[in-house]
């Protein structure tokens, strides 16, 4: 930009009435500036769904969807941990371990013999994993040690802990139902569409409000109809995704409803959302991430946002953990800490965050742990093997990063 | 070496030394800078010219010597100090993060809160406020990354933060090395119109062409010394590079260029009184 564009361009500071089509061509400008978003994700979601209904039939069906979201789960979580520290320019290798610690405490500590009530079994493992992130995060930031060094040790370290702790080959059986019925119960109908419906309507509330300060403002604001075209396209989502999980999904007996984990997926990308998006600590997170120095002299704390960008990673992880315990029904020395967090990773950018730091959202882990569930579920029902899917989940990775570099290459 | 004016200028620092280790990095300069006034500072690599505005800034505290603000003593412990009297420091990287938009950047470390959430609202208001105000108008929105800018509206974004931040005196650190020529021009208006607003602008510049059309007054170092501090209408450029070479100049202001002498031999001890 320069000053033959001048004259083009709106002057900075007048209020600009902003019609639905100026709206989008901003938007539309924003994306052809290399803002993709979360654009590439969504279209290779699409794409590869159409992909395997083709190939199958299957896979669109309300049962293989519903199934799909609750695999997709402890991926879409592990992401979202990823996702805060990879924000930082920082890597967390340990996440998939961190996972299996925080399954191990909580299925131990529900074991009968030792009695504690779910919720207390679930507090302790939340806090076990909390703390090994305040371990990770204060060796990188007060010792100064690379993120990538202490991760991988606390790979291989809580690797070890969680096989002493199960011993060789061994594991644990969750008996309590509430665990149990974190991934496998579901909402009635009416419950269902109850929340989704409380929902929308303070999702609505909170964007109408919001946009119509910005309108009142005399800034730059979606027009008012725009603002009614985002809830009714979540309320539209909304209803779609309850009328699928509460078709009758059922072999023998019939099965509906839709799964507590997708709630408890959703619910913490509604969280971290708002830490990093409306938040002055997720405006510091992306900062640090995008220039520390800059960040530094603007006074804020970096070994601060640091050490909290890797306990809320790890914290994150283990609540992934805990769902993984809760599908399987126990946890045992066969969890494989590290491909979880190479998933972790790939899900992280395939959803749009960069590795490089100070570009990303806890969306885009959630949409990459949907991807890389629907190519490993899609796969399956074609019959591939574990092999093929390691194939074609690298190169959606690759194609994701490529796009990433190509849109990012011509702003 | 200043004109006497009645009003205390709005810094004035005396006899300020800093050394790290063995190298003496400033040797007892003194040096005012008025308020509403450009004050150039000159002078060859490693002359000291950093060190001086990270002492100004807080950063680097200096060993001995007084700072005075506003006429009253003052001491440094550091940025935030510095921040708090109204020091705005716009260094030569900028301190931008590529990754924010204008308003993110230039409210980082401030931002406003209401209801525990960020007001963005309110901060673009003031940010576009800020902006229109210095002219800087060819930016296509404020809630553009910065990474998408030129570098003279990077420039421009920079020296807006400080202003926004209530700043008194703004350091400049080659504010247009990078800068092509129509955003130089850019960027040294935008200077003038600091200067008209009435802050106090102390400006590093190795360009003598950009010295010479913005500053009011211009001080020259050498090897930790302040060798001269003149009004620009006492001053040229042959005289400013004298003074940068050789620590003295006794020529006479002149619009001719003339090239019939020699530099004179080094001397680290020679101050011009």
């Amino acid at each position: 930009m320069s000053v033959r564009e001048d004259a083009a361009t709106a002057q900075a500071g007048a209020p600009a009435a902003t019609s639905v089509g100026e709206y989008l061509g901003l938007a539309w400008r924003r994306i052809k500036g290399g803002e993709t978003g979360v654009l590439p994700v969504v279209g290779g979601l699409i794409l590869v769904s159409v992909l395997f209904q083709a190939l199958d039939g299957h896979f669109l069906t309300a049962g293989n969807l519903v199934n799909l979201l609750v695999q997709a789960a402890v991926f879409a979580l592990l992401s979202m941990a990823e996702v805060f520290v990879l924000l930082l320019g920082e890597i967390d290798l340990s996440v998939g371990f961190v996972a299996g610690i925080g399954a191990v405490v909580l299925a131990w500590l529900a074991r009968p013999q030792f009695g504690w009530p779910w919720w207390a079994a679930i507090g302790a493992a939340l806090v076990a994993t909390t703390l090994i992130g305040l371990l990770h995060g204060t060796l990188i930031t007060r010792i100064g040690l690379p993120s990538f060094v202490v991760t991988l040790g606390g790979l291989l370290f809580w690797q070890g802990v969680m096989l002493f702790v199960l011993g060789n080959g061994g594991s644990i059986q969750i008996q309590d139902p509430v665990l149990n019925a974190i991934t496998s119960g579901t909402l009635s109908r009416p419950l269902g569409w109850a929340l989704m419906l409380v929902v929308v309507a303070v999702f609505g509330v909170v964007v109408w409000r919001r946009d119509a300060r910005r309108r009142g403002s005399g800034l730059v604001a979606p027009p008012g109809a725009l603002t009614l075209a985002k809830i009714a396209a979540l309320l539209v989502g909304g209803a779609g995704l309850i009328l699928l999980a509460n078709a009758d999904r059922g072999m023998l007996a019939p099965v509906y409803g839709l799964p507590w984990v997708v709630v408890l997926v959703l619910g913490v990308l509604v969280v971290w959302a708002y830490l990093l998006g409306r938040r002055r600590f997720g405006l510091y997170v992306y900062a640090v991430g995008g220039n520390a120095e800059a960040a530094r002299r603007a006074g804020i704390n970096l070994a601060r946002i640091r050490t909290a960008g890797f306990v809320l990673s790890s914290l994150t992880a283990g609540i992934a953990g805990i769902v993984y315990a809760s599908r399987l029904r126990s946890i045992s020395t066969s969890l494989d800490g590290g491909t979880l967090v190479l998933y972790a990773v790939a899900g992280a950018v395939i959803g749009g965050t960069s590795l490089f730091g100070g570009r990303g959202k806890a969306l885009h882990g959630v949409l990459g742990g949907l991807v890389i569930a629907a190519i490993d579920n899609g796969m399956g029902l074609l019959g591939f093997s574990a092999a093929a899917k390691y194939v074609v989940t690298a190169v959606v990775l690759l194609v994701a990063v490529t796009i990433d570099a190509v849109a990012r290459r011509r702003t | 070496m200043d004109s006497g004016t009645s009003a205390p200028p709005l810094l004035s620092l005396r006899g300020v030394s800093k050394s790290f280790g063995p190298v003496q990095a400033l040797a007892d300069v003194d040096l005012d800078v008025p308020a509403g006034a450009v004050t150039a500072l000159a002078g060859d690599n490693g002359a000291g010219k950093s060190t001086l505005i990270k002492c100004i800034a807080g950063i680097h505290p200096p060993d001995h010597g007084q700072m005075f603000w506003e006429g009253e003593k003052t001491r440094l412990h550091g940025p935030g100090d510095a921040a708090a009297l109204g020091i705005q420091t716009v260094y030569q990287d900028l301190a931008l993060c590529d990754n924010l938009d204008i308003v993110q950047n230039m409210f980082l470390g401030r931002e406003r809160l209401r209801r525990g959430q960020l007001d963005d609202v309110s901060m673009e208001q003031a940010a576009s406020e800020t902006l229109s105000d210095l002219a800087v108008t060819t930016v296509r929105s404020v809630r553009q990354q910065v990474a998408s800018l030129s570098g003279g509206q990077r420039q421009s974004v920079a020296i807006a933060k400080a202003v926004l931040w209530e700043s008194k005196l703004v350091i400049m650190d080659e504010p247009t090395a990078a800068l092509g020529v129509a955003q130089t021009r850019m960027v040294l208006d935008l200077v003038r119109k600091l200067v008209e607003r009435g802050h106090a602008v102390l400006l590093i510049s190795h360009n003598m062409t950009d010295v010479f059309q913005v500053a009011d007054r211009v001080a020259v170092m050498r090897h930790g010394r302040m060798v001269g501090v003149r009004p620009i209408d006492q001053i040229d450029q042959r005289i400013v590079v004298d003074l940068m070479t050789t620590g003295e100049s006794d020529r006479e202001v002149s619009e001719q260029p003339r090239r019939d002498e020699e530099p004179r031999p080094d001397d680290d001890q020679e101050v011009p009184g």
